[in-house]
């Protein structure tokens, strides 16, 4: 872990306790589950379609600014509601103890590049389960920055700022991207490997619905809008791009957030598996419609510690855990987002540059450093 | 590609649940209560409905508490009722989910999902000379879809229920008796005991040479089938269960579901369908009672026992199991 271990005065018993009081919380939760709940999320569902229908028709005006403003503020709100706290919480199996087949983590499709199946798989089973992992979990500067003192220097980190923003406009590209874990797979050899051509067509075909709808047909449908339309749903996707990317940079990425080696997550127990989600995230603090609009990944903490629970539980899950850290003096790393965006952002610049001063190594990290 | 990825039809459902060419829904108009533990639920069925036969079923999918609930009921209503609608009558049973709710806490406006009417208890197209229904608590909802659908000329019924107050559809039973097209006999249970199949004779003497239909706890259906085999004239009895006839258990296992990647322990008493819907997996299914294989699924690894004979069975590849009747033996992968 990174300086000094946060949760060194713990120990392996507490550990433990945490870890029973906090599936305490989870099956308070679960054996609640009902009704509302269900019908909470119909609504949001609803309510997302209606407001994606109404903007792109008032969009078919688009050549008439005013119409142009509200039908891309519509729009971009429609497709964060879509990818947040819609589709990213269905595809965690959030809502799957429904057992509607329309709003179930095996058939739901988001308005993203990256096809469902595969950003489950790199998102569900890589990240939430070597959350902070170096070398494990790629969500860790997505493989092209650094974001730990210590993950290794290289000078290409030194356009890590600038790769960062550029990920962020086009961040849906960077998902499909990193889903198919492009960087590894395009040494030539396993280029040809069928498994990875079929999933590279997955992601082309989805691809290219996706760019016929927004550039193609609803600009076409425009008529004289057309390029004005075009321009909104670029505009549109681009405030998707970008939000989505912030609010997740906000998650692991802020001052104070603990990252792990390999090695200590070996034989991990549920109690250290919990500790390790709690010490690896943080939230984002702010009103209600920003934690919608966040797709309740402003409470990331809970998030991670309990992935599939329904995510307008995650507020008052939020005071339960926030006492839990209190109890086991742990730092709850939280706030507003523009301060956790620019943390993020400091880090990335900061970490662009080679580390200070050599840090003194722990034996540990020795060991785990001569076994890489 | 102008809704991608979603379908048109995601937003047609936003207005018009029931149009032709939507996946089956109704919508409950109406609740009527029956006995103090049965109600008549009235359904307008979407416009996909394409109705059904006297003695047949149908799925429903109800949401109770969040969670969608399918279960069989039998269809009530006549076949050719004016107003399109269709009816169910539901006996809540103790700790029953869907039956409960649907006595007492459905509300009219609801929507559920439907699946288009099925089953074989049915009347034959040439009509027999003489018919006898025997039936028991709510195993007289087909026979009651009989009674409304298809007049014979005669007609015997046997009813069993525990007190004349728990008699669904008395006061229609007692109009079609006075208007001389019904003969019934009610058993009621409480005051003269349950009814002894090989004492039938007694109640009606020509029985034998009735085309019978059936249906009741597995208890009666049990006897009557033994009966009307011992007499040869076992093709004359026609019989409907309402639950499937369980005969072991043995260890559970772990079970898991790989399409959804779920990992679940199971005791070896409990369906895989009910293992799979709590585990909040996709289950297909069907009758839930081992008849219309609606839910089969294949077994990718392990054992699994069938709850009816005990006889287990080993994933090969290809073999595909009843999931509502076969529980795990041992660990097992279940491709949902
Ligand atoms: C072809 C077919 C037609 C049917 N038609 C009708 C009908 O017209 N009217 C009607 O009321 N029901 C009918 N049923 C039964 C119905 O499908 C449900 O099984 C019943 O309503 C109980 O469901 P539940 O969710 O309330 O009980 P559950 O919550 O599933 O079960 C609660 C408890 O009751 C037990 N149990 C389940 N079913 C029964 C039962 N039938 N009798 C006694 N105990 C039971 C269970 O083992 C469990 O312990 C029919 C079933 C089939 C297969
Ligand atoms: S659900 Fe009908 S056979 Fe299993």
């Amino acid at each position: 872990m990174t300086a000094i271990d946060p949760t060194a005065h713990l120990t392996a018993e507490q550990i433990e306790e945490l870890g029973r009081e906090l599936d305490a919380i989870r099956d308070e939760v679960i054996a609640d589950r009902g009704e509302k709940d269900a019908a909470y999320i119909r609504k949001v569902i609803s309510a997302q379609r209606k407001l994606e229908l109404a903007s792109r028709g008032v969009l078919l005006f688009s050549i008439f600014p005013p119409a142009w403003l509200l039908g891309t503020a519509g729009l971009s709100v429609a497709k964060i509601m879509d990818n947040m706290e819609i589709g990213h919480n269905i595809l965690h199996g959030q809502w799957d103890w429904m057992r509607d087949p329309k709003i179930h983590s095996t058939t739901w499709e988001w308005d993203h590049v990256s096809p469902a199946e595969q950003w489950k798989h790199s998102h569900n089973e890589l990240h939430h389960t070597y959350t902070n992992v170096i070398g494990k979990d790629n969500d860790l500067g997505y493989g092209i920055m650094r974001v730990d003192e210590d993950q290794k220097w290289h000078p290409f980190h030194l356009g890590q700022p600038l790769w960062n923003f550029i990920n962020a406009c086009f961040f849906e590209y960077g998902i499909a991207a990193y889903d198919l874990e492009l960087a590894k797979n395009l040494h030539k050899r396993r280029r040809r490997n069928p498994e990875f051509r079929a999933r590279a067509k997955a992601v082309g075909r989805k691809i290219r619905k996706q760019v016929l709808k927004d550039y193609v047909i609803h600009p076409l449908l425009s008529g004289p809008s057309f390029l004005t339309t075009l321009a909104a749903t670029f505009t549109a996707n681009l405030v998707r791009n970008i939000w989505t990317h912030s609010v997740i940079m906000c998650g692991h990425f802020p001052e104070g957030v603990q990252v792990f080696e390999r090695q200590s997550v070996k034989g991990e127990t549920r109690g250290q598996w919990y500790l390790r989600q709690m010490m690896g995230s943080a939230n984002i603090s702010g009103s209600r419609a920003m934690h919608f609009m966040t797709g309740n990944l402003s409470h990331q903490i809970e998030h991670h510690l309990f992935p599939d629970l329904p995510s307008n539980r995650y507020a008052e899950v939020a005071v339960k855990v926030r006492a839990l850290f209190e109890k086991y003096e742990l730092e709850y790393v939280t706030g507003p987002l523009p301060k956790q965006v620019f943390s993020a952002w400091h880090k990335v610049f900061r970490l662009s540059l080679p580390n200070k001063k050599p840090k003194v190594k722990t034996p540990a990290r020795e060991k785990e450093f001569a076994a890489a | 590609m102008v809704t991608t990825p979603l379908l048109p039809s995601d937003y047609l459902d936003l207005v018009s649940p029931l149009r032709a060419g939507a996946d089956l829904r109704g919508r409950i108009e109406a609740v009527h209560p029956e006995t103090g533990d049965a109600a008549t639920v009235v359904i307008r069925p979407g416009r996909g409905w394409r109705g059904h036969t006297a003695g047949q079923y149908m799925r429903i999918g109800v949401d109770v508490d969040g969670r969608r609930l399918w279960r069989a009921y039998s269809i009530t209503s006549p076949t050719d009722r004016q107003d399109g609608r269709i009816t169910i009558t539901v006996k809540a049973i103790p700790d029953g989910k869907v039956s409960n709710h649907l006595v007492h806490r459905a509300t009219p406006g609801t929507l559920i999902q439907l699946d288009q009417p099925t089953g074989d208890f049915v009347l034959p197209h040439a009509k027999p000379a003489k018919v006898l229904y025997l039936t028991a608590g709510s195993g007289i909802t087909p026979v009651m879809g009989m009674l409304r659908d298809t007049e014979f000329d005669d007609v015997v019924m046997v009813h069993c229920a525990p007190q004349p107050q728990d008699v669904i559809f008395r006061n229609e039973l007692h109009d079609l008796v006075a208007d001389k097209n019904l003969r019934l006999t009610e058993v009621h249970t409480d005051t003269d005991g349950r009814l002894d199949i090989a004492r039938l004779g007694e109640l009606v003497p020509d029985w034998a040479e009735r085309e019978t239909w059936a249906c009741g706890p597995a208890g009666l259906l049990d006897a009557a089938e033994e009966h009307w085999t011992e007499h040869g004239v076992q093709e004359r009895l026609h019989t409907e269960r309402f639950r499937p006839r369980i005969v072991v258990a043995g260890d559970g296992g772990e079970v898991t579901f790989s399409a959804t990647g779920k990992t679940v322990g199971a005791d070896g008493a409990t369906p895989l369908l009910d293992v799979g819907e709590e585990a909040g997996v996709l289950m297909p299914s069907g009758c839930r009672m081992g008849i219309c294989f609606g839910c089969v699924t294949p077994l990718k690894a392990g054992a699994v026992r069938d709850l009816r004979t005990g006889e287990i069975t080993e994933a090969e590849p290809g073999v595909l199991i009843q999931t509502c009747v076969s529980a795990a033996a041992g660990p097992c992968d279940i491709e949902r």
